[in-house]
């Protein structure tokens, strides 16, 4: 074994929430600065994963090993893939930015960066872990500084809010554990290793698989959120904070999609056949209809948090496309790559959409759309940055979101030419509630209650940043991120179609 | 005279119980912090001597000490370890009787610690009154207080008839086998002693009555639905300490014997179905007190509530039997391993009541608003204990919970399912005394909590034991497997 950067890249965080814990709780500014300091360190380290990992190959790479409670089979293992590495560097990236974002808060300063600190690790956790026992934990460690975080710094539903999401996910998790009881206990020897529940999933029985993969779907359904299990999502995100709106929009959503690609799809390979189309219809009901209540939406935050349904539903319809090429005989990828690309790419367009809704409402206290207009003439910096991130939701040509979309219609169309032909209805709603959205706040007359608003300030703008180059540069130039996730997809698509 | 070595820790803790009782005779000192201290001491050497008595087989198989035996007795030790730890409060409301408190304390961990080692349902009985009477007497403890007077009597008057009907139990196995030892041949010995009953096909009938007897007896301890009446009131009667020994170790108790019984007989019992029955007492338990918690105003309530919903994920362990030689056999490990989860969370939980109750005086769950601001590290180790109570990684009580489920799985899936969406209930009402902790708005005028050293010894332990076992469970699995394997499965 190695050196440990994972293991360092996941525990960090702990040992910073450590210290901030032992801090003054009166100095807020070295909280603040201590804080964003343990969260650089992963996000450096992230970093280093990225030029480090080798795209050619499938094989998880930066392995750590450890026996850890042998009586029940369970390991300390991590280890990451194609999957894994750009998802650990969107969630350093954005814990780094939230942490910078959340600089204004002033209630409880030490609390607040100590739970988000814990925060980070598990999600960190959750995508660099091989076990299933571990990632687990991890994916429930993850619920309780959430919980705290939403319920004392949220809005005035914060509690409802806060315990909404906490029930939720754990339901959803339950469903979870009796699928890896069900795994472990069907496994001779009893294994809770990844790895070797991938080689060992196509023995399944069908019915077990069916029956385990519903059960994965429920979990993972409602990270996501798939339609019907959305209704978490927009209490959850209109009273959390700012940073947090960030992070489960950037990182949470992305781990319900991650848990399909990493554990359904090589484990249960003929559940996910068995399903493809179902799914399919599911990605194009949630790319609709998130479309359609975006549309009905007054609130601001509320507009966006649809908007994470419809283009999550992307994302799902682009992971219902896998086949060998009968031409070539090489797996179909562009459909996953779309899914992936969108993911990666969601995470940074709706991460910032979310914190430049919080810088707004910061200073005018309301995110009632009709309440602003003409915010152009008054706040023309704003105005930019919003219009920019607003045109990439809508997926503009340039952006990352254009190619996300795109890949995932030019992947779907050959499997599914009348789900995808619907879905491409989604793209005008979308642009429909984008630019009705940015003419009634940004364009026309202006409301002169707010000519007291002031203008995006340099820390905001530090914040955003690295996320508008990142959309731009990625919707550019896309090929580093496809390249490093295709040999890992090329593999999901071969186990699949086992 | 045989060589009592085996017997040396309850023999110890027997002496040293009289020891206290003498001592407290006529002190007059206002904290009783010494009386404290002496009984804590004498816990302490009686769990050195565990490993130093060794095992045995005493009295003809009367009495034997064996790794399950030791496993239970350090249960018992720990819990009234932390509940003698916690009586400091109390000890200044009494003004006298301080010695016999901590007296009948070990009286009854003496019971318990014999209950666990015992082959043979006579001594098994007299262990167990042994067990619950000073337990009658220390929930009545606070004379000036009508509830503690009506808790005691609560629990005195069912607890005789649940030894009446235990009793009525035992006496049926004897008449049918004509042997109170219990022992893997007893089948063997219903054949030879009762033919006349067996020819007539009447023998199942006794022996179902026999079980649901003993099961009802144990049940009554254990706080089983639908023998759980007793528990909500007396807990919140009893004085706190009291309550919390009372949800750990009088269910430890009762735990240890239903497995004794049970695990030893297995061969003689597995045609009557009593995996079933015991498994639908278990559901109940869950859903009864999992959702009748949520509708408790009062903690102690509500937290006798849960432990009843505990009882049932024990019993999910209980019932999980090994179906083929898989090692290690999942289901016992599992509920010697949730009664030791469950000790360190629900006895540093009562001792975060009794903390509170100390400064703030309530046992009111809406009393716990602000918490968090005025008194940050009460709040913090009240949080960690529930979140393990509910069952959260990486803390003792999911590593518990996941290890019954595991167990429980491949015979009863229906009852972890149960088991698992009551969970989801139990968050609901622990997440809510967070959620008065730590979400509220109000601005409260309260100071800073204080505690006595004995407390903050007790609170500090369980929180090391809570987040412990369950980062690294590996010893006590190992010393659980080591344990059930006295068994015959």
């Amino acid at each position: 074994m190695g050196f440990p950067i994972l293991s360092l890249m996941i525990f960090t965080p702990v040992i910073g929430m450590a210290v901030v814990m032992m801090l003054n709780k009166d100095n807020f500014k070295l909280i603040r600065w201590v804080s964003t300091g343990f969260s650089i360190i992963p996000l450096i380290l992230s970093l280093i994963l990225a030029a480090g990992y080798d795209s050619s190959t499938s094989a998880m790479q930066f392995v750590e090993k450890a026996s850890w409670i042998p009586s029940l089979s369970i390991q300390y293992f991590l280890g990451v893939d194609g999957l894994s590495v750009p998802m650990l560097f969107l969630t350093t990236l954005l814990s780094t930015i939230s942490l910078i974002v959340s600089f204004n808060i002033t209630n409880r300063v030490k609390e607040y960066f100590a739970f988000f600190l814990l925060l980070e690790a598990g999600m960190l956790g959750v995508f660099a872990s091989l076990d299933f026992f571990l990632f687990y934990v991890f994916w429930e460690v993850m619920l309780v500084p959430m919980y705290f975080l939403i319920g004392i710094w949220g809005g005035p539903r914060k509690e409802y809010a806060a315990i909404k999401f906490f029930l939720y996910t754990l339901f959803g998790s339950i469903f979870m554990l009796v699928g890896i009881l069900i795994m472990y206990l069907s496994t001779t020897p009893h294994t809770l290793d990844m790895m070797e529940l991938i080689t060992k999933g196509s023995a399944f029985s069908h019915s077990m698989q069916i029956m385990v993969w519903v059960f994965f779907f429920v979990a993972f359904a409602i990270k996501v959120p798939i339609f019907p299990f959305h209704t978490w999502l927009p209490d959850a995100h209109v009273e959390a904070p700012t940073a947090v709106s960030i992070i489960l929009a950037g990182v949470l959503l992305k781990m319900g999609t991650y848990g399909f690609l990493r554990i359904s799809y090589p484990m249960l390979p003929y559940g996910t056949n068995y399903f493809a189309y179902p799914f399919a219809i599911l990605g194009l009901i949630g790319i609709i209809y998130g479309a359609l209540v975006s549309m009905a939406q007054k609130d601001l935050k509320k507009l966006v948090a649809y908007s994470s349904v419809s283009h999550m539903g992307y994302c799902i319809l682009g992971m219902a496309v896998f086949f060998i090429d009968q031409a070539s005989g090489k797996p179909h990828i562009t459909g996953l790559a779309g899914c992936y690309f969108q993911m990666f790419s969601h995470g940074l367009i709706t991460g910032a959409m979310f914190l430049l809704v919080g810088v707004l409402y910061d200073r005018a206290h309301t995110r009632e759309i009709a309440a602003f207009g003409g915010l152009g003439s008054k706040l023309p910096v704003y105005t930019a940055f919003m219009t920019i991130f607003a045109m990439a939701s809508l997926g503009l040509p340039g952006m990352s979101g254009f190619v996300a979309e795109f890949m995932v219609f030019i992947g779907s169309f050959p499997k599914y030419p009348v789900v995808t032909g619907l879905a491409v209805i989604g793209v005008v709603l979308t642009a429909g509630y984008i630019l009705r959205m940015v003419q009634r706040m940004f364009l026309g007359e202006f409301n002169t209650k707010w000519s007291g608003l002031t203008e995006i300030n340099t820390r905001e703008i530090i914040a955003t940043t690295p996320l508008l180059l990142l959309t731009v540069a990625l919707g550019v130039y896309p090929k580093p991120l496809i390249t490093m996730i295709s040999a890992t997809l090329q593999n999901i698509v071969t186990q699949v179609m086992r | 005279m045989p060589d009592l070595r085996p017997m040396l820790p309850e023999l110890f803790l027997f002496a040293w119980a009289i020891v206290v009782l003498l001592f407290g005779i006529g002190r007059k000192e206002r904290s009783g912090d010494s009386l404290i201290y002496l009984t804590l001491i004498g816990l302490v050497i009686t769990g050195i001597l565990i490993p130093i008595a060794g095992y045995g087989n005493l009295f003809g198989g009367t009495f034997v000490v064996d790794k399950f035996a030791a496993f239970f007795q350090i249960v018992f030790l720990l819990a009234a370890f932390f509940a003698v730890a916690s009586s400091h409060e109390l000890m200044k409301k009494l003004s006298a009787d301080r010695g016999e408190f901590f007296a009948l304390i070990l009286l009854s961990t003496t019971g318990m610690m014999l209950l666990a080692s015992t082959l043979e349902l006579i001594t098994l009985y007299v262990s167990l009154e042994l067990t619950t009477i000073p337990l009658f007497v220390l929930a009545a403890y606070r004379k000036d207080q009508l509830s503690s007077s009506e808790a005691g009597l609560k629990y005195l008057i069912l607890g005789a008839v649940s030894s009446a009907i235990l009793l009525y139990g035992i006496s049926l196995v004897y008449g049918l086998t004509g042997t109170t030892f219990l022992q893997p041949a007893l089948s063997r010995l219903i054949e030879q002693s009762v033919p006349m009953l067996l020819a007539s096909g009447n023998v199942n009938m006794a022996l179902v009555m026999a079980i649901v007897m003993m099961v009802a007896g144990f049940g009554f301890k254990l706080a089983l639905v639908p023998f759980h009446m007793w528990a909500p009131d007396v807990y919140e009667g009893a004085p706190t300490p009291i309550t919390s020994f009372l949800s750990v170790a009088s269910k430890g108790a009762g735990v240890v014997a239903i497995a004794r019984v049970f695990y030893t007989t297995l061969p003689a019992f597995h045609n009557v179905h009593w995996g079933t029955f015991v498994a639908v007492l278990a559901a109940a338990a869950m859903i009864v007190g999992n959702i009748t918690a949520v509708l408790q105003s009062n903690i102690k309530r509500m937290l006798a509530f849960s432990s009843i919903a505990h009882a049932g994920y024990v019993l999910i362990g209980f019932v999980a039997l090994p179906q083929d030689s898989v090692v290690p056999p999942y289901g016992p490990v599992s509920l010697l391993f949730y009664m030791m989860a469950y000790l360190f969370a629900n006895m540093g939980a009562f001792a975060c009541v009794i903390a509170f109750e100390k400064n703030y005086g309530s046992y009111q769950i809406k009393n716990y608003q602000g918490l968090s601001k005025h008194s940050p590290g009460l709040a913090i180790i009240m949080t960690l204990f529930l979140l393990s109570l509910a069952g959260i990684p990486p803390l003792a009580g999911f590593m518990a919970k996941y290890y019954v489920f595991l167990a429980g799985w491949q015979q009863f899936p229906w009852l972890v399912i149960i088991g698992l969406l009551t969970s989801v209930i139990a968050l609901f009402y622990y997440a809510n005394i967070i959620m008065q902790m730590y979400f509220s708005r109000g601005e409260t005028s309260l100071t800073k909590a204080r505690y006595d050293r004995p407390l903050l010894l007790a609170l500090i332990l369980t929180a090391v034991g809570t987040v412990a076992v369950g980062i690294y469970p590996e010893p006590i699995l190992r010393f659980a497997t080591e344990a059930v394997k006295v068994f015959p499965f």
